[in-house]
């Protein structure tokens, strides 16, 4: 059916007429124009009607002139051309307003006092204070948790490329896959269920260990990935050498991979340093210093940002510095990201592909 | 030459080597042996892992459950300090599938227009930066998010609320009575915000993988873009797409701190998805967790290990939808 249809049309698609290049632009232009003139007419006030609006005049508009100008099929294929490019733009709308906001209200309180004090005393509705102790909990936890999770990931993906045969492999596979998505309160209420056990109180390193699940299944995956990247030809070489197996992988096959196995740990760490949930449940958050990651509650920047909004009931101070942590806790896990995507294109492994 | 004198440098040490090889190989070595204990003694403590989190859980709701004064699955309440304890999860399983579906509804088929626009639609200069700004995205820490959608989305979700109600109210599911919009609605809103960044990477991985010769195929009976991507991209791309969806809908299953801070919760289900109200597994456990005692925790443990199932089955499911998809495309090599 469509191949008649297609050689029925084919002289007069070649010849048909085509809107010029600069069309879309005109009408975007037009519908914006018309979407003004129809918001100020009615007093609609809110901008957001008037881009829906502009958006629904933009599609139609193009549908209704290509129709007209180039047949339906081609007017059919312009108009998702166009909704492609509304639904980008509209995900870009939340993206730029959470940055926007982040930015515009985090910088208010975010000064060297800010990063360098503690709550201490200062009650929630006040003015004052900073995060210096939630910024040393973070650092703590986070810094547990990745020296439990990073190697176990990194041995694992190991196994998992250099002997994993059978069924063990296998089932470890498949775990690691279902592990990622576990949702990090689940994981909070498994250390918390063990502590619930013991009878022990809240305390940092409860919160390295449930970022640490987090983190090993993220670590597992990209380290396999960049694993099977190194060519086997430089494993082969120096076994054929009489290296043993496991100085091979030592010396061959984790530095050819180094960089983009650090970048994964990188960006398993940027994972785990925004998780709130299994913090709420096993560090509880505290408004003092206290430097000792396996005794007594900590604090952490996730948490801090939620204590900030959920016990302050609506003082500005507080969203203030709610804000600003968001904005620190944001610069940290972007940095991160950066750094480990710098690392990786650095040190890209030459596969000579 | 040179290789050859190398070879039989070698040779003389190799046959004893050789020798040993089949059998002992492994355990003539003390660092192999230790190695190889340690990789996979790692990949054995992964199991243990997920097989303790499905045990202790499982113990602890058990012994919640054997206190719960009422059905622990159609009990429209969470009383955990009454004695005895009364609570179920009705309304937060309802709350949890409610503010999923609308999630997925209004993410899947955004996030597969912005993977089409990056793979097809977008000028090169273009993509490339717009799928960094995507990956970006994924990795704002969703407290984050959640003090976006209390404080800013919130507010904003007045007017489009106003508007619903007056046009679609009759329907019952959009009536509003006016309370402030933390409801059901913005938290599929802002969930499917944050599930987005998922979606999209995933499915574009797989439009990506598209062979080449169908696309031209097409282009060579004459079809437009669109019928380009209607017949070959599409029908090719599909099961990585749902497979997309599911892991962007394991997240919004488990996503805690977003919910707890937009949602106004009570534990009643509503007709309405506009006026406040409800729950979801996640954000039950994180906002009743302050107040609870021991046999309060054990209830939210319980609640917490049907999360686990929940999102273990959506998840298992999508990665062998991937695993079977691998098999037959021949893409993956």
């Amino acid at each position: 059916m469509s191949t008649a249809d297609v050689t029925e049309q084919r002289p007069s698609t070649l010849r048909s007429a085509s809107l010029p290049k600069w069309s879309p632009w005109a009408i975007a232009a037009g519908s914006i124009v018309v979407a003004v003139g129809i918001g100020a007419g009615a007093g609609l006030d809110s901008k957001v009607q008037w881009g829906l609006i502009a958006a629904l005049l933009f599609i139609f508009g193009t549908f209704a002139v290509a129709a007209k100008v180039e047949g339906k099929r081609q007017a059919k294929d312009r108009v998702v051309t166009a909704l492609v490019w509304v639904a980008f733009l509209l995900a870009l709308i939340p993206l730029v307003s959470l940055i926007w906001t982040t930015v515009k209200r985090g910088v208010k309180v975010l000064d060297p006092y800010f990063l360098t004090h503690s709550m201490g005393i200062v009650s929630d509705s006040e003015p004052g204070g900073g995060i210096y102790h939630a910024i040393i909990g973070s650092l703590e936890q986070v810094g547990l948790a990745t020296a439990i999770g990073a190697p176990v990931g990194v041995l694992t993906a190991v196994y998992l490329v250099e002997y994993g045969r059978g069924g063990l492999a296998k089932a470890v596979t498949f775990f690691v896959d279902v592990m990622t998505g576990i949702p990090s309160i689940v994981a909070g209420l498994f250390i918390l269920s063990l502590m619930l056990m013991f009878d022990m109180q809240p305390f940092g390193f409860a919160g390295s260990l449930a970022l640490a699940i987090l983190m090993m299944p993220v670590v597992v995956r990209s380290t396999e990935e960049m694993l099977k990247l190194v060519p086997n030809e430089l494993r082969e070489a120096s076994l054929a050498l009489g290296v043993p197996k496991w100085r091979t992988i030592l010396k061959v096959v984790l530095p050819t991979s180094i960089g983009g196995i650090t970048t994964g740990i990188m960006l398993a760490i940027a994972r785990i340093a925004g998780e709130t949930a299994p913090i709420l449940l096993l560090v509880w958050g505290n408004s003092f210093i206290n430097n000792n990651p396996f005794s007594g509650a900590q604090q952490a920047l996730p948490l801090y940002i939620y204590q900030q909004y959920a016990n302050s009931s609506g003082s500005t101070a507080a969203y203030d510095r709610a804000w600003a942590a968001s904005l620190t806790l944001i610069a940290f896990v972007m940095i991160l990201n950066l750094v480990a995507r710098g690392i990786a294109r650095w040190k890209a492994p030459k596969t000579g592909r | 030459m040179d290789i050859s004198t190398k070879t039989t440098d070698a040779s003389p040490p190799t046959p004893a080597a050789v020798g040993k090889h089949g059998a002992a190989r492994t355990k003539s070595r003390p660092g192999d042996r230790v190695f190889l204990g340690l990789s996979r003694g790692s990949g054995i403590l992964l199991l243990v892992i997920m097989a303790a989190i499905a045990v202790f859980l499982t113990y602890r709701a058990s012994l919640a459950i054997s206190k719960d004064h009422g059905n622990f699955l159609t009990t429209f309440e969470w009383n955990t300090n009454l004695i005895p304890p009364t609570f179920g999860i009705a309304v937060l399983a309802f709350g949890t599938v409610v503010s999923s579906v609308i999630a997925m509804a209004l993410a899947v088929p955004v996030a597969v227009a912005i993977a089409l626009f990056l793979t097809h639609y977008a000028p090169r200069r273009l993509s490339g930066p717009v799928a960094y700004v995507i990956d970006l995205l994924a990795a704002v820490p969703s407290i984050v998010y959640g003090l976006w959608g209390a404080l800013i989305l919130v507010p904003h979700m007045n007017g489009l609320f106003g508007w619903l109600n007056h046009y679609f109210g009759w329907t019952g599911i959009f009536s509003w009575d006016g309370g402030a919009p933390r409801s059901m609605l913005t938290v599929g809103i802002l969930l499917a915000i944050m599930i987005l960044p998922i979606i999209t990477n995933v499915s574009r991985e797989v439009f990506r993988q598209v062979p080449q010769m169908h696309e031209e195929a097409a282009l060579a009976l004459g079809a437009t873009r669109w019928e380009v991507i209607r017949m070959a991209v599409l029908p090719f791309g599909r099961s990585g797409v749902i497979s997309a969806s599911m892991l962007g809908l394991g997240r919004a299953l488990g996503e805690t701190m977003a919910v707890a801070t937009v949602l106004s919760p009570d534990f009643d289900i509503h007709a309405s998805l506009l006026n406040p109200g409800g729950g979801t597994f996640a954000q039950n456990i994180a906002s009743k967790f302050g107040e609870a005692t021991q046999d309060g925790r054990d209830a939210l443990i319980a609640s917490g290990l049907i999360l686990f199932v929940i999102t273990l089955l959506v998840n298992g499911a999508a990665r062998a939808i991937i695993a079977r998809r691998k098999e037959y495309s021949g893409a993956n090599a």
